[in-house]
C-alpha cells in the first residue's frame, strides 16, 4: 500500500507523469502530477499582494508603539501632515467613531472576557507594535517618512508579561476586568481513583515557547472602491470568512464587499486573522475614496502578526508498574496576548482532546486558563493546539519509560491502541474510526536501524564519549479536517466547519472547478484537478481550479486545520458525482436507453453491453446547446456541492529522531530523521511528501532554534530574522519519509489530511532524542529552543555523568516536578537574551559581492521600512 | 536627483531616483519587475536575489544607484522564450516549490551556486543556500532540484551565462 519515495523513484515518477494535459489511461489519484501552480511561480508572474498597484494608489504605514503598557495622552499629527506627499494621518481618535472592534470568533465560555479591541489603540496601548497612528501618502518611503513626524505622548503603565505572575493577586492588569479571560474545564473518566494509589505518578511542566510564525511573504493589504463597493485584496488564508468579519467590522454591507486572496506565500495560522491593517485599509479607503495598500515589513511582522504556541504545560500522568498509564491530569496556563483576535481563546481547546495521543486511557482531566498579558495576541499557528498536546504527553510517555526503565517504544506499545480496536471512543469522547500504530512503527524502526543505533549508543555510554548520541520517538495523532459543524457548535465556536464546491462543465468540454478552501501553497490547483479528472474521466489539463476570491467563490471557510482536502476536496469528488448524475439522465435520454442502463467509464457513458455511447464533452456541448434535453432537465451541466463531516480525521505516525549532542559544548546535530505518517489515502504523493518535510523543519525549529523573547518591559527582542532564526538548509539534514496508507472511513476519498502532521510530530522527536542522550548526566528536560548554551548549562549543573548503559533507567526521580532542566525563566531580569542571532551581512547568498554589500545600505533599509516602528 | 541607467532583463532603462532608494524596489515599484519578492529587511531571506552583472545579489541591500550601469536579471528574464532555465525545470520537476515565495531568490542564488562549483554535495547546496530562507519546504526537495540541475547542465554542457548578452 505504500512506497518510499526516493531519488530514483522520483525520477521514475516525471518521466511518467510530468505530461501536464496529456490524457492519461491510469488513475490520476495517487500520481506525482507535477503541480500546475508551478508555471507562474517559477517565472515570476505571481500576484503577490504587494505586486498589485492600481491609478492612483496611496500608500500606508502606521507608527506603533515602542511600549508594551501606556496610556496615550497625546497624539499630534499636524506636522506629519504638512510633509511632502502626504495625504492624511489619522490617530485612533479620529477613526473611533468608525473602526469598530477586531473580532473573537470563539468565546469558549459563557463568562469569558472579550475585551474591545479597536484596530488602532485611541487611549491605551497593551503590546509593543501596536498601531498608533498611520501616514497615507503618495509613495512608501514618503509615508515611512512622514511616522517620524508624528508626536505622541504616553503615560507608562506596567507591563504584565509573565503568565504565572498575572494570575497573582496585586499584578497590573492589562484589561480592567482581569487578566484571567477564561477557564475551560473538560474531564473523562474518574481521575481521581486513576491517580489514587497509582504505583507510578510523572509529574512534569513544560513550557511551549512563543513562536512567530514567519510565512515567508509579508502581510499586505489592499483596498479599493468605485464609490459603491469595495474591494480587498489581502495576503489571507480566509478570504471568505474575512469577508464576512470585516461586513460586521465596518459595517460596509457584505454584498458590497469583496474580498481578494491573490498568490499568498504561505500562512502557517498567521494569516487566519481579522488584522487591525486590514479593518485600517478599508476604512481609509472608504474616507479617501482612493486606492491604498499597506505592506508590512519583517520587523513590523515579527511585532504584530499573531504569535503562536506560549503555553505552560503541566503533565501528570498516572500508570501501573508495567507501563499501562491509567489516567492523565493536564492544566494548561495559555498566553492569549492582550486581546483576543479571531480564534485565539479556542486554540489550547484544539488541544484538549489530544493529551491522550494514540493511547488508551481511561481517566482525564484537562483545565485550561487563559491569560492576558501586554504582548502581541497568540493564535494558530500550525498545529493549533494539538502541537502542544502532542509535544506534552510523549514527553511524558518517555520520562514513564526511563523511569520504568523501559525502552520508550515499548511503553508505547503497551498503551497504544491496536489496529483491531477501530474505531476506537477515546476517553476524550472522539472516535479515531482508523489507523494502524504497529505498522507505521514497525516501518519507521527498520528505516531508522533502530537497534543498531541503541547498540551505539550504549556503546558511547560506556566510553563515556563527550559526543552522546540520543534517540527520540514520537508516535502521534491529531484530529484533521476541521470540522463537523456540530463539533464546532457544542465547543462555542462561532461558524461551521463545511466545504463548498461548484464543478461546471464548459461548452468546449473543459471544466472549471470552484472551490471554497484558499491554497497558499498546498498545490490544491493540482490535487483538485486529479480528483475531477478521475471522477470525470477528463485530462487533468482540461481542469482549471478557481479559488481566493469571493466574487467568483461565493462561498466558503478557506484554509487551515489540515481541511482542504479533507473537506474541500471532498466537496469536489460529491459536485462531480452531481455532474455525473445530471450527465448520465442526459445521456440515457439521447441513446433512448434508461438511465439504470447507462454505464460510466473513463469518461464515456454508454448503453450497458452496446459500443453506443456518449462522451462527457458530447454531453456538455449538447446541455450548452439545449435543443434536446429530458423534460424538466435544465440546460448546463454544472453542479454545487457543500460537505460537512460527520468526524474528523486522524491521521498518524511514528518519527524517529538521532541527534548527536556534544556534552562539552552542548552542539547539537541531527543526524538522521525518519518519519512514517499515515495520512490516509494519497491524492498526490510528492504534494504530500513536501508538507511532510516542511512540518518537519518547522517542528525542529520549534525544538532548536525559534522563540520569541520579551525584555521584563514587555519588548520584543526578536524583531528581525537576525535574531529570530528560523532554520536554514544548513541547519537541517535531508529526512526519510515514508508512508502506511490505512484510509480514512470518514469520507469517499479515504484521505486524512497532511498540513500539519510534520510539525506536530516532528518538535518531541528531537526533544526526546536530546534528553536520551543526556539521561546518563541525570538530565529530565532542556526547555526549548534547546540551543546550544541550554544544552551546555543543564549539563554542567547537572554533574559528571551515571556511569555505563544501565544509566538509563532509575536515575530520575518521578516525584520532581521537572527534574534537571535549563528552565531559567524568560522574564528574569537580565537574563532575557534572544536564542541566538544571524548576521544578515553574513548569509548572503554565498556569492554576494562587495559591490551587494556597499556601506550606507542598511541606513537605505532603515530609511525606507524601518520608520513603522 | 541621480539619472542612472540600467539594464534589466534585456531591457535598457535611464530613471532618476533618489539616492536611497533600493535595488528592489526601483524593480518592483518603478519597472513592474514584481517577480522578484521582498520577505524582509535584515538581508537575512534571500527572497530578492538577482544576478547583478552576472553574479547573484541581495538586490535589497543595494542601491538602485549602485546598479548605474550594470545588468541585472530577474526572474523573469531567466527563461529563453518558453525554454525555462534548467533550474526553473529542475524546481518543477523536484516540487521545490510551494508557496513560492523564496522561489525566484532561491533559483537566482542556485544558479550562482553552480557557477562556483558545478557539481555541488548535498552539504555544499545547504551550505551554499544558507542565506536563501525558505518556510515551505524542509529545503529537501531544493537540494534535490540544485543537484538535478547541476546534472543536467553539465551532461548539456551548458554553463549558461545568466546575464544580458
Ligand atoms: S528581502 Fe530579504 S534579503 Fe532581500
Ligand atoms: S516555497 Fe514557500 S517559502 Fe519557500
Amino acid at each position: 500500500m505504500s512506497e518510499q519515495l526516493d531519488a530514483g523513484l522520483i525520477a521514475e515518477r516525471i518521466a511518467e507523469s510530468d505530461q501536464l494535459g496529456e490524457p492519461s489511461g491510469a488513475h490520476e489519484v495517487g500520481r506525482a502530477r507535477r503541480r500546475k501552480e508551478d508555471a507562474r511561480l517559477v517565472t515570476g508572474r505571481t500576484t503577490w499582494t504587494d505586486n498589485i498597484q492600481l491609478p492612483g494608489m496611496l500608500y500606508m504605514a502606521f507608527l506603533r508603539s515602542p511600549m508594551a503598557h501606556a496610556r496615550i495622552t497625546r497624539v499630534d499629527t499636524s506636522a506629519a501632515r504638512a510633509r511632502p506627499g502626504v495625504v492624511a494621518v489619522y490617530s485612533g481618535r479620529d477613526l473611533a467613531g468608525e473602526q469598530g472592534s477586531l473580532p473573537c470568533a470563539w468565546p469558549v465560555t459563557d463568562d469569558i472576557v472579550i475585551p474591545d479591541h479597536p484596530p488602532m489603540a485611541v487611549e491605551e496601548v497593551r503590546y509593543a507594535g501596536e498601531a498608533v497612528a498611520c501616514v497615507v501618502a503618495t509613495d512608501r518611503y514618503k509615508a515611512a517618512d512622514a511616522l517620524e513626524a508624528i508626536e505622541v505622548d504616553y503615560e507608562p503603565l506596567d507591563a504584565v508579561v509573565d503568565m504565572t505572575e498575572a494570575l497573582a493577586e496585586g499584578s497590573p492588569l492589562v484589561h480592567e476586568s482581569g487578566n484571567r479571560a477564561f477557564t475551560w474545564k473538560f474531564a473523562g473518566g474518574d481521575i481521581d481513583a486513576a491517580f489514587r494509589d497509582a504505583p507510578v505518578v510523572i509529574e512534569r511542566t513544560y513550557v511551549q515557547q512563543r513562536l512567530i510564525p514567519t510565512a515567508m511573504e509579508p502581510r499586505a493589504v489592499v483596498a479599493t472602491t468605485d464609490g459603491d463597493g469595495f474591494t480587498l485584496y489581502s495576503a489571507t488564508q480566509i478570504p471568505h470568512v474575512l469577508r464576512v468579519m470585516l461586513a460586521l467590522t465596518t459595517g460596509i454591507p457584505e454584498h458590497k464587499l469583496r474580498v481578494v486572496a491573490p498568490d499568498v506565500g504561505g500562512g502557517f495560522g498567521s494569516k487566519l486573522q481579522v488584522t487591525a491593517e486590514e479593518v485600517l485599509s478599508l476604512l481609509v479607503t472608504r474616507r479617501l475614496g482612493k486606492p491604498v495598500k499597506w505592506t508590512e515589513s519583517r520587523s513590523e511582522g515579527n511585532l504584530t502578526v499573531h504569535h503562536g504556541r506560549d503555553q505552560l504545560q503541566r503533565i501528570s500522568l498516572a500508570a501501573e508498574r508495567d507501563g499501562r498509564v491509567r489516567g492523565v491530569r493536564v492544566d494548561l496556563l495559555a498566553d492569549m496576548g492582550a486581546y483576543l483576535m479571531l480564534v485565539t481563546p479556542g486554540i489550547p481547546l484544539l488541544g484538549a482532546f489530544m493529551y491522550n495521543g494514540i493511547y488508551k486511557i481511561d481517566a482525564y482531566d484537562f483545565t485550561c486558563t487563559g491569560v492576558f498579558t501586554t504582548k502581541m495576541p497568540t493564535d494558530a499557528y500550525r498545529g493549533a493546539g494539538r502541537p502542544e498536546a502532542t509535544f506534552a504527553i510523549e514527553r511524558a510517555v518517555d520520562e514513564l519509560a526511563h523511569e520504568l526503565g523501559l525502552d520508550p517504544v515499548e511503553v508505547r506499545r503497551r498503551n497504544w491502541i491496536t489496529h483491531q480496536e477501530f474505531p476506537y471512543d477515546t476517553i476524550c469522547g472522539l472516535t479515531y474510526d482508523s489507523g494502524n500504530y504497529e505498522a507505521a512503527t514497525e516501518k519507521a524502526l527498520a528505516l531508522f536501524g533502530y537497534d543498531k543505533l541503541r547498540a551505539e549508543q550504549s556503546d558511547r555510554r560506556d566510553r563515556r564519549d563527550p559526543v552522546q548520541l540520543g534517540i527520540g520517538v514520537s508516535t502521534y495523532t491529531e484530529m484533521c479536517g476541521l470540522a463537523p459543524s456540530r463539533v464546532l457548535g457544542s465547543l462555542s465556536y462561532g461558524a461551521g466547519g463545511w466545504e463548498h464546491a461548484s464543478v461546471r462543465m464548459l461548452p468546449t468540454g473543459k471544466v472549471e472547478v470552484v472551490t471554497g478552501t484558499s491554497p497558499h501553497g498546498q498545490g490544491h490547483e493540482t490535487a483538485w484537478s486529479q480528483i475531477v479528472a478521475d471522477a470525470l474521466g477528463v485530462p487533468f489539463g482540461d481542469v482549471a481550479v478557481l479559488h481566493g476570491d469571493t466574487a467568483i467563490s461565493h462561498k466558503g471557510m478557506d484554509t487551515y486545520g489540515s481541511r482542504s482536502l479533507v473537506v474541500g476536496g471532498v466537496a469536489v469528488l460529491a459536485a462531480c458525482e452531481k455532474v455525473k448524475d445530471k450527465a448520465r439522465r442526459i445521456a440515457a435520454h439521447m441513446l433512448e436507453a434508461s438511465a439504470d442502463d447507462i454505464e460510466f467509464s473513463a469518461g464515456s457513458f454508454t448503453v450497458r453491453g452496446t459500443a453506443e455511447g456518449r462522451t462527457i464533452q458530447e454531453l456538455a456541448l449538447a446541455t450548452f446547446a439545449a435543443h434536446d434535453l429530458p423534460d424538466g432537465v435544465e440546460p448546463g451541466l454544472d453542479a454545487d456541492a457543500t460537505f460537512d463531516p460527520d468526524n474528523f480525521s486522524f491521521p498518524h505516525g511514528t518519527h524517529l529522531c538521532a541527534v548527536e549532542v556534544d556534552t562539552e559544548t552542548g552542539a547539537c546535530a541531527i543526524r538522521s530523521y525518519v518519519a512514517v505518517d499515515d495520512v490516509g489515502s494519497v491524492v498526490n504523493p510528492l504534494i504530500v511528501e513536501g508538507q511532510v518535510h516542511g512540518g518537519i523543519a518547522q517542528g525542529i525549529g520549534q525544538a532548536l532554534f525559534e522563540e520569541a523573547v520579551h525584555d521584563t518591559e514587555g519588548n520584543l527582542l526578536t524583531t528581525t530574522m537576525a535574531d529570530y532564526l528560523i532554520p536554514t538548509a544548513a541547519d537541517l539534514p535531508d529526512f526519510t519519509t515514508d508512508r502506511t496508507e490505512t484510509p480514512a472511513t470518514s469520507n469517499p476519498l479515504g484521505v486524512k489530511g497532511v498540513g500539519e502532521a510534520g510539525t506536530i510530530a516532528s518538535t518531541p522527536a528531537v526533544v526526546n532524542a536530546i534528553v536520551d542522550a543526556l539521561r546518563p548526566y541525570g538530565v529530565h528536560d532542556v526547555r526549548m529552543p534547546c540551543t546550544p548554551e541550554r544544552i551546555w548549562r543543564v549539563v554542567s549543573e547537572a554533574g559528571p555523568p551515571a556511569s555505563g548503559s544501565g544509566a538509563r533507567a532509575g536515575a530520575a526521580s518521578a516525584e520532581a516536578p521537572a527534574g534537571t532542566s535549563a528552565e531559567a525563566p524568560a522574564s528574569a531580569p537580565g537574563t532575557a537574551s534572544a536564542p541566538g542571532s544571524r548576521s544578515g551581512s553574513d548569509s548572503g547568498s554565498g556569492s554576494g559581492s562587495a559591490s551587494t554589500r556597499a556601506p550606507g545600505s542598511g541606513e537605505a533599509t532603515s530609511s525606507s521600512e524601518g520608520g513603522a516602528r | 536627483m541621480p539619472r542612472i541607467t540600467v539594464t534589466v532583463d534585456g531591457v535598457t532603462y535611464e530613471e532618476d531616483v533618489e539616492p536611497r532608494l533600493l535595488l528592489v524596489h526601483l524593480l518592483r515599484d518603478r519597472l513592474g519587475k514584481t517577480g522578484t519578492p521582498v520577505g524582509c529587511d535584515t538581508s537575512n531571506c534571500g527572497a530578492c536575489t538577482v544576478m547583478l552583472d552576472g553574479r547573484s545579489a541581495k538586490s535589497c541591500s543595494v542601491l538602485a544607484v549602485q546598479a548605474d550601469g550594470s545588468d541585472v536579471v530577474t526572474i523573469e528574464g531567466l527563461a529563453r522564450g518558453d525554454e525555462w532555465h534548467p533550474m526553473q525545470k529542475a524546481f518543477h520537476t523536484e516540487h521545490a516549490l510551494q508557496c513560492g515565495y523564496c522561489t525566484p531568490g532561491m533559483i537566482m542564488a542556485a544558479i550562482d551556486l553552480l557557477r562556483d562549483d558545478p557539481d555541488p554535495s548535498e552539504e555544499a547546496v545547504r551550505e551554499g543556500l544558507e542565506g536563501n530562507l525558505c518556510r515551505c519546504t524542509g529545503y529537501c526537495n531544493i537540494v534535490r532540484a540544485v543537484r538535478l540541475a547541476a546534472q543536467e547542465m553539465s551532461q548539456a554542457g551548458e554553463r549558461r551565462e545568466v546575464r544580458t548578452p
